[in-house]
């Protein structure tokens, strides 16, 4: 029995793992691929830390921002702690070897580190290494992992959490190698597997991988879920691929013009409203092109490197000469798995969640750019402080087989499941009924359709069984799990869009544009009723 | 457009049909696997050339299948020196040894004042994605799977240039076997750099910290001065 079980190996899962490790447990972290592969990677833009290297800034500044942009439904003790943690961590991740972009000022340490502005934010505040601030600081937790001898379990595919009188005891994994169901029992629980953005497949910026299974399984577990309503668009995803250009293009001072060539919105106001003012460009008509041919080559390469590629290869322009074809996509999920202020899953006793799968309720309504990475280290190391406390008092009793044989069984039933439809089709028919009707701009109408659609999907999921029998490595296996998970979060986001009526930060709704702070200015929590099934 | 692809089981190149336009491999594997055999097994991520997973060899050479536009008569094939676990997804288990092995991290961390260009002597290193192109290139590893190959190499180098590294010859020391002297220079592993890194310099400028801090090349110490040798292993010309 491992002291602290790490679900999922992105920046969250690392810095949780690093934190249990130094505070002297025994760890281990598990995911379905590779550490380095995670959503984290594609973290672009930067980290947001109220240094102040560049100009004027307040920690108070940061949180002013980061409350001003969740639209009063943010829990404003953890945005304090999230954002006071800010400058600490920026010092922690210097320590690890974090290579920063660098301000030439003659300072050291981390009064160096180069800030720049990403929208909704009143400084330069976001600590970037151009654009793969993700990928750097994950490469660097990875490597210090490795450093101190944490142990990786890969290509493990969460299946079930194990609980025993509401409180955590393991979880059971499917080996993807091997096709074996394991059990992994733990004190204490770290579920770290990001966000749901998926769900919306072929119109995302999301990884094919993030399709929100732990929330699932704390679901499955009987814990709740909150805020599911409220998904982040992101307003410049290049329009073929929905590949992501960072929000740094605007802030770095890129335009956004419509056919007639003609500038409709401040570019670097929050996202939601950039997303919302490009969606009604295209209700008139107009296609909507990124501008940042003014910036000149050099800058461009400097700033921008990936993104002046993907450009290239994707959509087959040259940015630093032609205008660049966008569409706003899903990027993030503001909601996730319901936890309390020490990070600890609502309904389930020495689990916790962090990350984008968790709603630690500091994005509220609309997520700021920037407050992604500082959340998943911040917090991730919070919450591996946390589960080492619980995990130094909690009984060391493993549970019984019941959950691993369950699971057994259902693996065994996918295998001789009929397979008249096929779910890939599926998947991609729900990623577009998701984009167009539970997208950027919503109605009650639409989203009840939208529900009985995903209901119909959930009818006909035991006709969609896996054409690839094979035991070992079966890809096919997984991606149905995937598909699977992605169905039972469907209509938790669906059904919470339609309690809302009003239109708070990334939830707009068409007959109820203002927000009615009377009547929801408070979280839609989700929760299965145990006694009812 | 058609496509072959080694499939594991067999071991043969299986022939695919794809629909005519332009698109990229990933889209490609991923249609195959949709719509025409769900047996095909392959990684991907992020599609968007950062996470590293999708690697293969398309007609004898490293690429990231979401980068690479397929063609007609395209022969895709998984990494090599990496075990095959099924079709084109490969364990990269073994690979990912060698960043342990070579210590590629701060060995001891001091303050240091830093700025642009210091940002910029690592900044190429650390846009690596470990997606083990150049560790599949590697003719070293042909003959040497001991080798510890070209990204942690490469990220050895990133440390070791850190300002913040107060213990350079740390990391040095544990580059020395089956390290940077094993390296034939051939330049593969740079030629498939998805991210355009140069590894074959990063590992000329660690033999030359190397030999700053007293280690020499071990095939130069074998070699002889003392009497004029124009080689020819004995059969004299």
């Amino acid at each position: 029995m491992v002291d602290i079980l790490v679900i999922g190996s992105g920046g969250a899962g690392l810095s949780a793992a690093l934190t249990a490790k130094q505070e002297g447990a025994s760890v281990l972290v598990v995911g379905k691929s590779y550490p380095t592969t995670s959503q984290t990677s594609m973290a672009q833009g930067g980290m947001n830390a109220a240094l102040g290297n560049v100009e004027e800034d307040h920690i108070a500044s940061h949180i002013a921002d980061t409350i001003k942009s969740a639209h009063g439904i943010c829990d404003e003790n953890m945005v304090r702690k999230m954002c006071a943690d800010g400058p600490q961590v920026i010092e922690w991740l210097e320590q690890l070897g974090v290579p920063f972009s660098r301000l030439d000022n003659g300072q050291s340490g981390i009064s160096s580190v180069a800030q720049r502005q990403m929208g909704g934010a009143s400084a330069k505040r976001a600590c970037y290494a151009q654009d793969y601030t993700g990928l750097k600081i994950l490469h660097t937790l990875y490597d210090n992992c490795l450093k101190e001898g944490i142990d990786f379990l890969e290509e493990h595919y969460l299946l079930n959490l194990i609980t025993h009188e509401g409180t955590i005891k393991g979880a059971t994994f499917l080996d993807i190698r091997s096709g074996e169901v394991v059990k992994i029992d733990a004190k204490s629980v770290v579920i770290a597997t990001g966000g749901f953005g998926a769900l919306y497949h072929g119109y995302t910026t999301n990884a094919y991988g993030s399709t929100g299974d732990g929330i699932a399984a704390v679901l499955r577990a009987g814990g709740a879920v909150s805020d599911m309503e409220f998904i982040q668009f992101h307003p410049t995803a290049l329009k073929h691929s929905s590949l992501l250009i960072s929000e740094a293009a605007r802030g770095e001072g890129g335009y956004l013009l419509n056919s007639d060539g003609e500038r409709f919105v401040d570019e670097i106001k929050p996202r939601d409203i950039v997303a919302r003012a490009i969606f009604e460009q295209f209700e008139a008509g107009q296609e909507v092109f990124l501008d940042v041919r003014h910036l000149g080559e050099t800058k461009l390469m400097e700033l921008l490197p990936q993104e002046v590629e993907l450009c290239r290869l994707h959509e087959g322009v040259n940015p630093v000469t032609e205008l660049v074809p966008i569409k706003p996509v899903a990027h993030y999920t503001m909601g996730g798995i319901d936890v309390d202020d020490v990070l600890e899953v609502n309904g389930i006793k020495g689990c916790f969640a962090v990350g984008e799968c968790s709603n630690a309720k500091i994005h509220g309504a609309n997520r700021l750019g920037g407050n992604s990475l500082l959340e998943i280290t911040a917090f991730g190391k919070f919450a591996g402080e946390n589960a080492y406390k619980h995990a130094m008092f909690a009984k060391s009793t493993p549970a019984d087989d019941t959950q691993l044989q369950k699971d057994k069984a259902h693996i065994e039933k996918i295998y001789s499941q009929e397979c008249s439809i096929n779910f890939y089709e599926e998947r991609d028919k729900l990623g577009k009924l998701f984009y167009d009707q539970v997208g950027i701009v919503r109605e009650n109408d639409k989203l009840e359709h939208a529900l009985h659609e995903v209901i119909t999907m959930q009818v006909a999921l035991s006709k969609m069984g896996i054409e690839d029998q094979a035991t070992t490595h079966n890809q096919n296996l997984i991606e149905f799990l995937e598909f699977s998970n992605a169905l039972l979060l469907a209509p938790t986001v669906i059904s919470s869009a339609i309690a809302r009526d009003e239109s708070r930060g990334a939830h707009f709704k068409r007959g109820f544009e203002c927000e009615d702070d009377e009547r929801f200015q408070k979280h839609i929590v989700l929760q299965w009723n145990k006694d009812a099934q | 457009m058609k496509i072959k692809i080694l499939r594991s089981q067999t071991n043969t190149h299986q022939e695919y049909t794809l629909p005519d336009g332009e698109t990229t491999l990933l889209k490609a594997l991923t249609h195959i696997k949709a719509t025409q055999d769900a047996t095909l097994t392959f990684s991907a991520g992020c599609r968007a050339s950062v996470c590293g997973t999708c690697a293969v060899r398309v007609n004898g050479r490293e690429k990231l299948s979401c980068a690479y536009k397929v063609q007609d008569g395209d022969i895709i094939e998984p990494l090599q020196y990496h075990p095959v676990l099924r079709d084109l997804k490969v364990d990269k288990q073994p690979a990912k040894k060698t960043l342990s092995t070579s210590t590629a991290w701060l060995h001891s961390f001091q303050e240091a004042a830093q700025n642009h260009a210091d940002e910029k002597m690592s900044e190429r290193q650390t846009d690596c994605i470990l997606c083990d192109s150049c560790y599949s290139a590697c003719p070293v590893l042909a003959v040497n799977p001991d080798f510890i190959g070209p990204f942690a190499l490469t990220r050895a180098y990133r440390y070791s240039v850190d300002k913040r590294e107060e213990n350079v010859k740390g990391i040095i020391d544990n580059i020395q076997s089956n390290g940077v002297w094993d390296c034939t220079l051939c330049g593969e592993c740079t030629a498939v750099c998805p991210k355009g890194i140069d590894p074959k310099m990063d590992i000329t400028m660690l033999r030359s910290t190397s030999v700053q801090q007293g280690y020499e090349d071990p095939s130069f110490s074998q070699m002889s001065f003392g009497t004029p040798d124009f080689g020819g292993g004995g059969f004299g010309f």
